[in-house]
Formats: C-alpha cells, structure tokens, sequence
C-alpha cells in the first residue's frame, strides 16, 4: 500500500465488525490498545484469534483458530481463494482502487507454471551462496513508449527528469477478465488453497476454516469492516513481509483499508519502534522511507540516486523524491550541502551489503568487528542463536553497553554459560568492556511514535541519578567529542564527518534540568520537521519541501510535527469529546500530515460519497469544493473524484480522482507487487527454513529459494522431518514481562508474577515424554539445548498436519542469568534465518525435541 | 455519602495483572521475596491467593475438555467491602471501621496483628503483611477516592473489567451487562454479591460465568456471628473480654515476638 505503517490507529478498532488477530497475542502484548478490541467486542463485533496457543487473547475470541506456526500464508492464501471463488471480494473497491485490472508482462511466469518459484531465479552455481530474482519480468504489460523525452539538464530542478521517469500506462482491463491481468494471476495463484489444503497444511479443521471465511466475508463490504491486527507473530519469518503482504491483499479484495474500522493494524514489538524505523537505526533506509545509497545500486551520484529510487514511484506521491532527497542531504551537511557538490551526496555512507544484525554479528564471532555499542539492546539474550552471539562478543575489542542494568550482554565475560561452563575464561577475553547508566523515560525530554504512527512528546519528570544519561545526552555529546577528533584532519574520507551538521547542545543552560551539558531536543524535533535554509522558518509540512536546497528537513514524512517555534504538536493532549468525531487530531501528530487512516480516500465511493452511511469517513464537499470528514485526507485536497490524470503526468498529476492508494504508481494499491520485494510479486507459502514436513501446496520447493541462511558449524539447521527434532518451537512473550526482561526481570512486582522459565507443552506431549506439570525438561535443536519447568496445559494441542501428529513446545525468551529472577536463554536455541527483504530473523517456527531432564 | 465500590466484569478480564502491580506500586506494597519466587505451575498464576502483600489477585482456570474445546477464565480478586463485614465485627480494637464510602479499611495504626479478622473474613481476604505485622487488606484506595482518584487497579485495567464507581450506578452496568451477555447466549452470566442477599450487598461484586467455587468464592458466605449462641449480651461480654485481650496487645505491638505469645495465647 505504499508506507511502512499501520494503516489505521488502536481506538478505531472499536468501530470494527470483525478483528482477526493473528500473528499477534494481542492482550497479552498490547493490553492497552486491546481495549479496543474488546471495545468492539461489546459493540457486537466477531473477534477471531489464530495461533498455535490458546492464549489470553484467544480466551476473550469469539473463534480460537489452532494454526501450526509458520504456516499463515497458507491460511491468508485459503481466505484470498475463497473470497474470490465465491465471489465476496468488493468489485467497485477492487477495480477502481487497486491494480487488478492491470496486465502483466508475457514475461512473468507464476508459481503455478514453475512449481513454486517465480520467473527471474538466477541459479547461482555457488551454493553457499544465496539465490536471487531477477526482477525484470515481474511488471507489466505496455504498449506504448514513455510519454516523455530524457531530461536536459541534470537538475536541480528534478521535475524533468522525474518526468522522463514515467513510463507508458499499462494495459488495463476493467472487466477483470483478461487472463494476464492482476485479478486472474491472483485467482490462478490461490486457487490451490483450498479449504481441504488449509487444513493439511495449517491444521485448521476445514470446518473451522470456512466459518472464519464466512465470519469476515459476511462481515465486509460498503455496510461493514473489518481489521487484521498483527506483531511480530509474523515479521519475525522468513517470509515475514510476504505475511503482511498476504493481509493487504485480503483486507483490499475486501475493499477493508483506508475505511473505518478496516485497515491492517500493525502492532510493534516495543517503544517507538515505529520511530525508529521512521527516523531510523536501520541499516537499509534513511530517514521517511528512503533506500540508503548503496554500492550495490545505480547510486553513483545524486541524479543516479534518484533515478534509480524514484523510476519505479514518479507516478505516485514519491515523484516528489527529490525534495525530500535533497532536503535530507541538507540536513546532514547544513551550509556544507550545496548544489555544486551534490548536496554533498558523496559524503553520505554507502552501504556494500547486507549490514544488518545477524551478519553483524557473524562477522563478529570471525573477528572483524572491533566494537560494538548496546544502547537498550540485549543481544546476549534477544539475539538469535544467542550462544554464537555471546561467543562473538569476546571477540571485540571493545564493548560499550548503556542500559537500566547490568544486562547480561554486560556480564557474559564473566556469568554468561560459556563462562560457567568453562569454554570461556574471563582471563582470556580480551573484549574491554564499558558500562554506562541509562536514564529512565521519564529523566528524559523526548518523543515517542507509537504503533500508530502517533508521535507523542513526553517530558522530563525528574533528572536522573548519578552519572545516567539519556540516549539524547549519549548520542549528541558522542558526535561532539567525534568531531571535535576529525576537526583537524585532511584526509578526504574525513570530509563528511567534518561538513555534518551536529548543532543540538543548549544555547543557554537549560532551565529543566541540572545536566547543563543536557542537548536540546526541539533543535532536534527541529531538524527532523525542516525549516527554511535561510530564514530558520519551521515548515508548516512536507508539501513546502523544495529541492533546490531552500529547504532543509530530515525525515519528510514528519515534516508538520513542529510547525511553529511555539507548536510542537507532539505535545498536543486534547482528546475529542466521547465518540466524537474520534479521530483526536488535536491528540499528538500522526504522520503523515496528522492523518489518522491513511489511504481514507478509499472510504469513499469513487464518486466521492460515502460508501454507506454507516461507515461514512471522508467525503467529496462539492459546496467547499474539497475533501471533507473527521480526519486528514490523504490525497490532493481539492482534486474532485471525477478528476482525470493528465498524459505524462508525475505524483498526483499521474492519478485520477479515484487514486487512493497515492504513494503507489498511479494510485493502485497493489494487489501483484513488481517491484519492491525480492521474494516474489505474490505472496506463497513455503515452510520454514526449519520444519516437521514438506510443503504440501508446491512439493517441489519447501523454502523460499532466496530466504537467508548463514551456513556455520555452530549455526546448523535440522533438514525437514529429522526424527530428533519432532516438535515445532516457538517463542514469544508474556504480559508480565518485556523483552530480554531488562525492563522486568529486575523489577521485584513484575519479577514475582512469572518468576521462571517455563515450555508450554499440550497434556498429550508431557504424557508421551512421561512428564509431569513443573518437572524440569531439556529442548534442544541443533544449536543447544536449555531446561526449563514443563507448563503442561490443555491450551497446547496436537496438531495433524499432512496426516501427521505435530506437537508444538512454547518457550517464552524473557531469561537470561542476571537479574531478580533467572533462567535459561531461549534464543540458544533459534537459529540465524531471515527474510531476504530485510534482513529480520526468524523466532517463530524452528524444530526441536524435548525430554525429561535427567 | 454515596456508597462507593468496584464491579468486576470478569468477561472482559484479560489476565494482565496490571491491577495487581498498580496495587503493590501505589500502595507500596513489597514483592514476596524480594521478587524470587517459584513458579505453581496453576495456571499463569504465581502468587496465588489475597494476602497481606497482595490485595489484589488475578485468578487463572482453564476448564478444557480431552478435545481441547473450553475457555480460559479470568477474574481479579480482591476485598469485598462487605455491608455486613465479618472483620468488621470481630475487630477487638476498632482498628477496622466503615468509611464514609461504605468501605471497609483497617487502620493500620490501631492494628495490633491479632488476627481475628483473618479467621473471620468468609472470603479469606486479609493476611498479616510481614513487613508491618499488622492485618492488611484492600483499602479501596480511601486515600485516592478521597481525592476524587479512582483505585490504582481500577485506573490502570486495560479493558475497562475492573469498574469503580458508586454502587447504584455499578449495579445498573452490570444488570445491563447480563442481560447483554444472556442476549448473545452466554447463559451462564450472573452476578454475584450483587444484591443485599449476600452479607447485605458486595461492595465489591462480580460477574461470573461459572459457579462461586471455581473462582474460589463461596456460594454462601456467613458472618461469624452467626456462629455465635447467645445474644446481644454474649456478643458484649465478648467485646469487652476481646477490648481487654487488645490493649493487652496494644501495649505490646511492635515487638513482634511478644505480640505473637499474645495472638497464640
């Protein structure tokens, strides 16, 4: 659909018909915005849970669906197929705002024609080394040439070469009949899952299944919504973002985003990590979405960047690219950014790889890396394969750690298991190790954005104690003393480290605070809105972004947050009055642009009125001549319903009336992806790299052929069905703590209430393994074994997965060996797998066995 | 004043304990061994019964039958506020009182640990909390509703299950609730301690989807007078032998051994 966020907002969900949540243990995760839920529970709406456990959330379903972890694009898959076979998709929604009708090259080949692979797979002859996809042949069918001629000037101005960006329209068929369009590729790709293949694959009985089906098909359309709330349930795959993906094709064939009630409700693992994906500690992206440059790319200079970024895009919001590039580059080099140099492009870090955490840290365990910073990170005990992870934090040569406690990734060269056991020797580690104190959220001044994309300003409450910092004061005073060190250099590969714009110390004491060295965080909030380059004028948002360097601003999708020197709209806490309208725009700053539903043009008829007057939302005004309802449209204001796009035309210009899904070309919302995922333009189920048995829908391909793996002798894999590793495992969290528990296990009242380490196993697994309730048992996988207390409990059942009994064994990972309370690691058993989009691990569907410990 | 209490929904009840944190940081109340404890194995419960240290306790029941079909109930406990409240009655020093609220709260500095009230709560609330040797309970957070607050727990429930207001605008919500709930076909929902049958009325009352007893409530709770032969003037005559036995006490309080000769004696 366009952005990297929930398309919706918690209390919406109250207006929901139907919640499903899946790939998400919501009460127990989220318990605050699970009132929602249950809000619309009250309102009569069906709340529908899928997941291996019964859980607290599937305690207050109305339909608790068992499903074998890994395997929810069979499942999605099987809702796709029956919403189509049956006809209960919502064709005025599904042909006007998505890419259904549009025709596909000759060149695509489906999974159906290649067993299971998609066209465009370079065999690599070298098998250690991971596959990929040629992408060419994934897009679509055009007849004509590109509208407009090559750029003659390389800009800026960047309109002309934005322009000549754009290319021919793809072939459309309306009638949806066409069998190289969208709709039919879809209809032919999910026609295998059918309910008698859901069951086999996922465990779902059909019955159950179709009642599902029929819950939420019922259930949508003009009159009635529903959302499909998710976490880390489903990103944290092998084919996470292939999940998701699968979600946004049901909820659009539904005509359920962009509406209320409807949309897919993105739950984040933890504090402001949608924030800090917006404005981020990625690797792969700069601030508002944008790639990081990138060696491997076209990216060789600015004009390069941006045709390379934007080619795909000049016919969506993001034609505007180069204002946000550009106004990017001028918050990273200030003055120092100019036309002539780019606006010091070739200053800006390129990436040569995959940078993320796991390769980091193989790196690490071969002794590449020399340092390592862990600012409220614990990756002795959240890292997968947390064993290899420990083992590689011996082999730097420093080590800084700044958190609440003395974590475990603090202590491991002195009380980590390698230690006790006696395969690491504190004497022999040469890792220098520092620790420095964290304040707490509220000895600190800042922001939080939370799952909904709201950025909410948190105050100082108190200062510290001691010697703890924030990770403001930390990070600022850092680049400081840096730059203060490159001050004098002239070596070249200095010059970006000296031209970056690092202005956020106070201008005079702060007032707040008895830490005079304290940064001041609205010169930050500052940086990340924009303002004018000459005048400091703050921006009103990102449409007055330019790309000529008049304007500064480092993540555009902000830009509107701080308005005025005396507005910061972060800090704004005006609720509405009860139920209504319910969209709190004076609540926090939703980005982008304060909207509360993104792609809530799509609540509309393509006419402009509402759908129904039941879920009437944003609406054509044809009195004021613009956009009107409770929230922020998300489109051109003032451009009527019955606009049309203009020939050759960029960003809104490309669009007709009826674009909704504007950061997509054209604004289609897309149903068949042909570029931006590297796994396939449509969702497929495969297994997990670990599995009890072979994939049922396409029996010549278990894995995705491109998911990534890391090949070591101390990162093995069990091969599908291996007899001593039976069961599937799977970890997760409980209410009571956070995380790797820094934020609870040393937290007396929370320590107390799940106070050790404990497998959830169903009553018929501990009956077979001859295991009573609290005895301890060893799980392993190849990678270790840890022991824990059995849980037995009725809420884990057996599964029949393809004729066979699968058991699941639940392990939370909250444990680590400091703290009030203490256990086993967990992730000593995960592996180091991920998704090849980005890199995130796999931590819920690995196999493993389990035994009474001796 | 208006009688003030909690309505405890438990069908909306999600199990997050929140209510027992908020309980133990506003109140100040410690973590049992400093937070190490063992795991029960019941349930997700870990601290499992109301005590001294926790006035608030969520209960766990998983009722699944050999197929795995069934529910997962969850209820958060906590001191019923009684109308006719049996610790009230047996309290020899006068420690506990009625408020303004209708509530009922032990005063900790009357307090001298004998424990009659222990014996005499039909819902086996109160506890001695060891870090005051005194007998502690809920105290429907008298020194929040007096300024206007809702309880901890009540402010902090996600879900809305714990609700506190006054108990006749309680009551009306949750007779609205079973009719709703009997109108989707939960059949089963009722209220208990809801109405003046039970000890005159629950200032804290619930509403449950099963019998009393699987959420560790009794179906008939009595007072302990009701125990008690004689009359009016076996019940003064006790007092004044109970005032005595007290005082003796009140002298002693803090010196935790001697108190404990007396509470044996």
């Amino acid at each position: 659909m366009g952005r990297g966020a929930c398309t919706t907002f918690a209390s919406d969900m109250a207006n929901a018909d139907w919640v499903m949540i899946e790939g998400s243990n919501m009460a127990e995760c989220h318990p605050i915005a699970f009132r929602w839920v249950m809000q619309a529970k009250l309102n009569g709406a069906k709340l529908i849970h899928v997941d291996p456990r019964f859980t607290r959330t599937s305690a207050m379903a109305d339909i608790h669906a068992p499903l074998r972890s890994g395997s929810d694009i069979a499942f999605l898959g099987g809702l796709i197929n029956y919403v189509i076979q049956n006809e209960r998709y919502f064709k005025d929604y599904v042909v006007n705002y998505t890419n259904a009708p549009l025709i596909v090259s000759d060149d695509f080949k489906d999974t159906e024609e290649l067993e299971g692979i998609f066209s465009g797979l370079i065999d690599n002859s070298d098998p250690a080394q991971p596959k990929a996809y040629n992408t060419a042949s994934w897009g679509f069918k055009r007849t004509g040439s590109p509208p407009n001629a090559a750029p003659a000037t390389s800009g800026p101005p960047y309109d002309d070469l934005i322009k000549s960006l754009v290319p021919a329209p793809a072939n459309r068929d309306n009638t949806l009949q066409d069998p190289r369009c969208v709709f039919q590729i879809v209809k032919r790709h999910y026609a295998r899952y059918t309910p008698e293949m859901v069951e086999r694959v996922t465990g779902v009985p059909r019955d159950l299944f179709l009642k599902i089906a029929q819950t939420i098909a019922d259930n949508s359309g003009p009159e009635r919504t529903g959302v499909i709330a998710y976490a880390v349930g489903w990103t944290q795959h092998t084919y996470g973002p292939q999940m998701i993906s699968t979600a946004a094709l049901l909820q659009l064939l539904l005509g359920n985003i962009g509406r209320p009630g409807g949309g897919v409700m993105a739950l984040r693992g933890h504090a402001t990590i949608q924030g800090s994906t917006d404005v981020p500690t990625l690797y792969h992206s700069i601030h508002g979405y944008m790639n990081h440059p990138d060696t491997r790319k076209s990216h060789a200079t600015l004009k390069d960047f941006i045709t390379t970024e934007a080619g795909a895009v000049a016919t969506a919001y993001w034609s505007n690219y180069p204002k946000f590039i550009v106004s990017y580059m001028k918050s990273m080099y200030g003055k120092n950014a100019t036309k002539d140099n780019d606006f010091g492009y070739d200053w800006h870090p390129k990436i040569t790889g995959d940078l993320s955490h796991m390769p980091m840290f193989v790196r690490m365990a071969d002794g590449q890396v020399k340092g390592l910073m862990a600012m409220g990170q614990n990756p002795a005990v959240g890292g997968q394969n947390a064993r290899l992870q420990r083992k590689a934090l011996a082999k730097l040569e420093w080590l800084v750690v700044k958190d609440n406690f003395l974590t475990e990734t603090a202590a491991f060269w002195y009380n980590s298991p390698e230690v006790k056991n006696g395969e690491l020797k504190p004497a022999d580690i040469q890792t220098e190790v520092f620790f420095f104190p964290s304040a707490q959220v509220a000895e600190g001044e800042g922001s939080f954005t939370n799952t909904q994309r709201l950025v909410q300003w948190h105050e100082r409450a108190i200062d510290p104690p001691g010697d703890a910092r924030t990770d403001t004061w930390w990070t600022v005073n850092l680049g400081n003393r840096l730059k203060k060190l490159y001050a004098d250099s002239n070596d070249p590969k200095d010059a970006g480290i000296k031209s970056l714009l690092w202005d956020f110390m106070p201008d005079k004491p702060p007032s707040n605070t008895k830490i005079a060295d304290e940064p001041d965080v609205l010169k930050i909030l500052k940086e990340i809105n924009g303002y004018e380059t000459d005048t400091g004028k703050l921006l009103a948002g990102f449409a007055a972004l330019r790309d000529d360097g008049g304007t500064t601003c480092a993540s555009w999708i902000y830009s509107g947050v701080y308005p005025a020197e005396d507005q910061n709209r972060a800090a704004n806490r005006k609720p509405d009055p009860d139920f209504k309208p319910g969209t709190h725009l004076n609540w926090g700053y939703s980005w982008p642009a304060n909207r509360r539903i993104m792609y809530n043009r799509a609540s509309a008829k393509p006419d402009g009125t509402p759908w129904s007057e039941r879920k009437k939302y944003m609406f054509w005004n044809a009195d004021k001549k613009a956009w009107d309802g409770p929230d922020v449209i998300d489109f051109a204001a003032t451009k009527p319903p019955d606009d049309k796009a203009k020939p050759g035309g960029t960003g809104f210009d490309a669009m007709d009336g009826t674009g909704a899904f504007i950061m997509r070309p054209n604004g289609l919302a897309m149903l068949y992806v042909p570029t931006g995922f590297v796994d396939g333009p449509l969702p497929t189920h495969y297994e997990p790299l670990e599995s009890p048995v072979h994939n049922a829908l396409y029996p010549k391909q278990d894995n995705s052929p491109v998911a990534k793996y890391w090949k070591r002798d101390d990162n093995q894999l069990a091969p599908i069905g291996d007899p001593r590793y039976p069961h599937v495992l799977t970890t997760y969290r409980l209410t009571e703590h956070h995380l790797s528990g820094v934020m609870s296990r040393w937290l007396p009242w929370l320590a107390e209430l799940q106070p050790e380490l404990f497998t959830e196993i169903s009553p018929e697994l501990a009956k077979q393994i001859g295991v009573n309730n609290t005895d301890m048992v060893k799980i392993s996988t190849p990678r270790g074994a840890i022991v824990a207390k059995a849980l037995v409990t009725a809420r884990l059942r057996p599964m029949t997965i393809d004729g066979k009994t699968v058991h699941h064994v639940g392990l939370p990972w909250h444990f680590g060996y400091q703290g009030v309370v203490t256990g086993a690691v967990t992730n000593d058993l995960t592996a180091l797998v991920g998704d090849p989009n980005v890199s995130i691990h796999e931590g819920k569907a690995f196999v493993c066995n389990v035994e009474k410990a001796s | 004043m208006t009688a003030m209490g909690f309505y405890t929904d438990t069908t909306v009840c999600i199990g997050c304990k929140a209510c027992q944190v908020a309980c133990k940081e506003w109140n100040q109340l410690p973590a049992t061994n400093g937070g190490k404890a063992t795991l029960t194995g019941n349930s997700y419960d870990n601290t499992v019964r109301l005590s001294g240290e926790n006035w608030r306790h969520v209960r766990f029941i998983e009722q699944f039958d050999s197929q795995h079909n069934g529910r997962w109930l969850m209820m958060s406990d906590v001191c019923k506020h009684c109308s006719q409240a049996g610790c009230l009655e047996v309290c020899p020093t006068g420690a506990i009182v009625r408020t303004e609220f209708e509530t009922v709260v032990i005063q900790q500095d009357v307090c001298n640990g004998c424990r009659d009230c222990i014996a005499a709560c039909p819902f086996g609330v109160i506890d001695i909390n060891p870090a005051s040797n005194t007998a502690q309970k809920c105290t429907l957070c008298y020194d929040r509703i007096s300024n206007g607050l809702a309880p901890a727990c009540a402010q902090a429930c996600p879900t809305a299950s714990i609700k506190f207001g006054s108990i006749d605008s309680l009551r009306q919500m949750a007779n609205a609730r079973v009719q709703q709930l009997q109108a989707q076909g939960e059949k089963r929902a009722y209220l208990y301690g809801a109405d003046e049958s039970m000890l005159g009325g629950l200032n804290s009352f619930y509403l449950l989807v099963d019998k009393p007893e699987v959420y560790g409530l009794p179906s008939n709770p009595q007072l302990p007078s009701r125990n008690l032969v004689g009359g009016s003037l076996f019940t003064a005559l006790a007092g004044i032998g109970v005032g005595l036995a007290a005082l003796f006490s009140f002298r002693n309080r803090g010196a935790h051994k001697e108190a404990q000769e007396v509470a044996d004696a």
